[in-house]
């Protein structure tokens, strides 16, 4: 399967260098390389399932989807920016998934009168007082992810929380962005280096600190290890454990197993959300790819079908006003179901309460329970001035 | 050695070519990217000063890269948004901030280099590579300048309070410093220092009984050769209008050794061909695979085993 | 008090699975002089060759073997192919050679088994825990890793000082032309121990595959940790690379564990928890740059 996609992304190479037609060509820079590589992948898996669903168009315009690996070096992603906006004439750009990528990347764009479309990396710096017109978000504000968590934590009733992130600024964000919607007390909050492995030195101070419950946040293998390690301590079975969407996504509990029952965590989407679209996609997906969707691929489906609704006011000239219309009247079947674009184009969302269970083929899966905020937009819409 | 300047002659040329040919193809990428070469090219003289003259293997060259980078974006990012570092409200002029750039990564190289010199062998390139590693991680967990999402500049550094907006002007002055950096090392390398350098390469114990303090030397290249890091970082973080801790990596110290070794260590110009080949190679191999690493990656393997003396041995031939 | 034992605990456990790392590591380094890179991807392998292995097999136990063969062909396959063309050259070849190894085995790895994190259980005999003292469990799986640790270290003690290979090994090191004499030949015996490098490396791979993340990458996340732990032993010795691994096994969780406790004392909580992070996080660069400014050839330099 993966080969297919490979010459998907060959042939519309291929058609480039070939065809110089009424396509509007869409750059999807992303991360394919390093350890973050499957978020890439599976959002551009998503992407492109849903070109091919319309038959090689979005809104009707024919597209073609360049695809370019940024290594997750925040300097190679403007690289590939400025590559395609000067000899591909591209104009619409998706695909980053990381923030420090998004952050190099973005300004190159939008200064060049470029529109950006993310399916993922939603940072501060460009949600509040440096909002663009030109600048959407689809997934979520970075905040989001751990307001949810913290709304959760507090439905659940938990007091006294220890929580744990890695010492850097995203970490930082996440601890912030978790208190923001918490409420109750942190006993403690211990910060974890981004190159740890091993976390048996910050459990045993869990375990001493006795909280109600914790929240961490770790990213890709950290955040693996430390739910291996954590079930394996036998913390799991007595203190509770809230985590937000990247800490419990499918591949992440693929990969932990049963250490992942029994976690609670929030996410905007899961595979069995109930609606017509989100049915259609899972099952279209996993004919395509012979795998499930992740979180990231309903994130490049979705981001996909919002461009799809701005290209369908927007026609091939791509008039950026024209396609802003077009995006902002969500003229689509999104997968996550109610969506909405707040003023700074950040979504207005629910999020669900998710959690691990066995499958009736004996896998973990993740289940989606009740909603745990409803219409959530972020905290820096206010400084918007759009 | 009259080849070797016709090299560098004919190497300048192609260099100053490149904009009048990316004009005439209308294609100003074309000048970013040569300008990326130049810059990555400026990395790789200096640290062939340590690898290919010196003998000292350093794996954490990034670091005063990276250094350089941030000292520019910080100082930039204080003179236009406020605040202060130290007291200091930083500034957006080049000529004061670039210097300062070379003048901090050679403080940390001395720093580093004092440290890490009085090892030897294996012991001096994980040193070294531990001791990058760990001010790589200082900037991710630097939360005041961005951390992990690293710096952004809102514009390019004035130069004596012009401007330098186009990618043509920046092209030359990175181009200017480039062949002032080879001249000066070149200089260095046939002056005194140079010959102690490169005799204790050869036998330490040899120099060392000829009265001369081979750690002081070693030390004075390793702080030369970070200030040089320091200002490619600074130019660097001027081009993309950006810093980022993955400017201090350890792939992107890896990197810089492939480059020194690609284009020929010791050989003064064969880092500058090695910059350029690996920068063309990697973008053309990753924009047409995304599995570029299992191709890129053999041919790496291969450099390093069938070609000791580089790109450039074969360039200048077996002459010399 | 309990608290500091199981941290003292956690830190030897630590130690010992960073001593799995660095053994091979440095055994190759010692005998052969050369200074493999890619030994954090021999580990990976051996990793995601067990990992796939189990999923085949549904069994840890057919996994372990499944792991170590893998790591030993691949690590003979490197040997033959690219290190044995390294041995009479600089230190900067071998470290360009098994840079671009990296490269190739993470990208043949994405390409070939896929991106995402792999699925890897530890066997279910070794689940659950052990009260090691009163009040103080530990899980099973740990206790396990630690005494493939001392396994190793004791096997390797006796591999060199005690049998013929070793003898072969430590002679092969300093005099070739007396150890060819004897009718040994030097380039299988390299080979065998680059292999047996390579095995350790994914021994290494295999036992953490249950408690750490097997994926892409995984090998670099270690590599450093493992560099600063030899530079620390001394490179080259086997009884350096156990030291040091205690060494730094120890310092690191011990500062991770105590360091923000330590400056509550002193400051308000919040800050206690930054700078004592910021602390731990560089913590191991610090020890090992004032074990060199004593000992600038490590706790246990080779001889020669």
């Amino acid at each position: 399967m993966r080969f297919k996609s490979l010459a998907l992304a060959g042939a519309s190479l291929l058609a480039l260098t070939m065809t110089a037609s009424a396509q509007v060509k869409i750059g999807f820079i992303t991360t394919l390389s390093t350890p973050g590589g499957y978020l890439g992948e599976d959002a551009r898996d998503g992407f492109l399932l849903a070109v091919n669903e319309e038959g090689g168009k979005l809104g009707g315009v024919p597209v073609q989807v360049l695809v370019e690996d940024d290594q997750l070096k925040p300097a190679n992603g403007k690289q590939i920016a400025e590559k395609w906006l000067e000899s591909e004439k591209v104009k619409l750009f998706t695909g980053v998934i990381f923030s420090n990528v998004s952050i190099a990347t973005v300004p190159t764009i939008l200064e060049a009168g470029g529109i950006f479309v993310s399916p993922n990396a939603g940072p501060s710096a460009f949600s509040g007082k440096a909002c663009n017109k030109n600048y959407y978000v689809t997934s979520w504000q970075n905040d989001n992810l751990h307001e949810s968590a913290g709304a959760l934590a507090k439905k659940l009733g938990y007091k006294r929380m220890v929580l744990l992130a890695p010492n850097y600024p995203a970490g930082k964000d996440a601890i912030i962005g978790f208190k923001r919607t918490f409420g109750g007390e942190v006993i403690e909050e211990i910060y974890t280096s981004l190159d740890q492995t091993d976390f048996a030195a910050e459990m045993a101070r869990v375990r001493a600190a006795k909280p109600d419950a914790v929240f961490q946040f770790h990213p890709g293998g950290q955040g693996i290890a430390f739910l291996k390690q954590w079930a394996q301590s036998g913390l799991k079975d007595q203190v509770p454990m809230v985590v937000a969407s990247p800490s419990l996504e499918q591949k992440i509990v693929a990969s932990v197993g049963d250490a992942a029952i029994g976690i609670a965590g929030t996410s905007h989407w899961n595979g069995d959300l109930p609606n017509e679209a989100n049915k259609a996609f899972v099952k279209a997906f996993v004919a395509k790819y012979n795998r499930e969707p992740t979180v990231y691929a309903s994130q490049g489906y979705d981001a996909a079908k919002l461009i799809a609704s701005g290209l369908k006011t927007s026609g091939e000239k791509l008039d950026a006003d024209a396609f802003r219309s077009g995006m902002l009247k969500v003229d689509a079947k999104l997968v996550r179901g109610n969506f909405k674009f707040n003023n700074n184009q950040h979504p207005i969302q629910d999020w669900y309460e998710i959690k691990a269970v066995k499958g009736t083929d004996g896998k973990v899966v993740l289940q989606s329970g009740a909603k745990v905020l409803e219409n959530h937009a972020d905290a820096y819409a206010k400084d918007c001035a759009l | 050695m009259m080849r070797q300047r016709g090299l560098f002659v004919l190497l300048l040329l192609a260099f100053i070519a490149v904009p009048f040919i990316a004009g005439a193809l209308g294609n100003t990428y074309m000048i970013t990217m040569a300008t990326r070469v130049l810059i990555c090219a400026m990395v790789a003289v200096s640290l062939d000063l340590l690898v290919g003259w010196g003998g000292l293997v350093s794996f954490g060259h990034a670091a005063f890269f990276g250094l350089g980078g941030y000292v520019v974006a910080i100082a930039a990012t204080h003179a236009t948004q406020g605040g202060d570092i130290f007291g200091w409200g930083g500034t957006n002029e080049a000529l004061i901030a670039w210097p300062l750039a070379m003048l901090v990564s050679a403080g940390a190289a001395l720093v580093i280099g004092a440290l890490s010199l009085r090892t030897s062998g294996v012991y001096f390139i994980m040193i070294t590579l531990a001791f990058a590693q760990m001010l790589y991680f200082v900037f991710v967990a630097l939360k005041v300048y961005g951390g992990d999402d690293g710096l952004s500049m809102t514009s390019r550094n004035l130069l004596a309070g012009a401007r330098i907006t186009d990618a043509r002007s920046f092209y030359w002055i990175c181009l200017i410093l480039l062949a002032v950096v080879v001249a000066l090392v070149g200089r260095l390398l046939n002056a005194r220092f140079g010959l102690v350098l490169r005799g204790a390469k050869a036998s330490e114990r040899r120099m060392a009984a000829l009265g001369f303090p081979v750690y002081r030397y070693r030390l004075v290249a390793f702080v030369i050769a970070g200030a040089i890091a320091g200002l490619a970082g600074a130019l660097w973080a001027n081009l993309g209008r950006f810093a980022a801790p993955d400017m201090l990596s350890w792939l992107r110290s890896g990197e810089f050794l492939v480059m020194v070794i690609l284009g020929g260590s010791a050989s003064l110009l064969g880092p500058v061909l090695g910059a350029a080949v690996f920068l063309i190679l990697e973008t053309q191999l990753a924009a047409h695979t995304e599995h570029w690493q299992v191709i890129f990656g053999p041919l790496v393997v291969l450099a390093a085993l069938y070609m000791p003396m580089g790109l450039w041995g074969y360039v200048r031939g077996r002459s010399s | 008090m309990t608290l500091v034992l199981e941290q003292i605990l956690n830190g030897l456990q630590f130690g010992l699975t960073l001593f799995l790392l660095a053994a091979g590591l440095t055994l190759v380094f010692g005998i052969m002089g050369v200074i493999n890179l890619a030994h954090g991807s021999l580990y990976m392998m051996g990793a995601y060759a067990a990992a796939l292995g189990a999923q085949w097999t549904g069994s840890f136990w057919l996994a372990l073997p499944i792991g170590l063969l893998a790591a030993f062909a691949i690590g003979v396959g490197v040997e033959l192919l690219v290190m044995r063309r390294l041995y009479g050259r600089d230190h900067l070849a071998q470290v360009l050679a098994t840079f671009g190894l990296i490269l190739f085995f993470n990208g043949l790895l994405a390409w070939q088994v896929g991106r995402a994190p792999l699925l890897m259980n530890g066997p279910e005999q070794l689940a659950g825990f052990i009260e090691v003292m009163p009040g103080l469990p530990y899980p099973i799986y740990r206790l396990a890793v630690m005494a493939v640790g001392v396994l190793v270290a004791v096997g390797l003690w006796y591999l060199i000082a005690r049998t013929r290979m070793g003898m072969l090994i430590r002679a092969g090191s300093t005099q070739r032309e007396m150890v060819s004499a004897l009718g040994v030949n030097i380039a299988q015996l390299f080979t065998l121990v680059f292999g047996l490098g390579a095995l350790l490396a994914g021994l290494a791979g295999v036992m953490v595959g249950p408690i750490r993340s097997v994926q892409i990458g995984m090998g670099e996340q270690v590599l450093i940790l493992t560099f600063v732990v030899i530079v620390v032993g001394g490179v080259g010795s086997v009884r350096g690379a156990l030291a040091g691994a205690l060494l730094i096994g120890l310092s690191d969780t011990l500062g991770r564990a105590f360091a923000p406790s330590l400056l509550k004392l002193w400051m308000s909580g919040a800050l206690a928890d930054g700078l004592g992070a910021a602390l731990s996080s560089v913590l191991v660069y610090l020890v090992m740059a004032m074990v060199l400014v004593v000992r600038p050839r490590g706790l246990f330099p080779m001889e020669g």
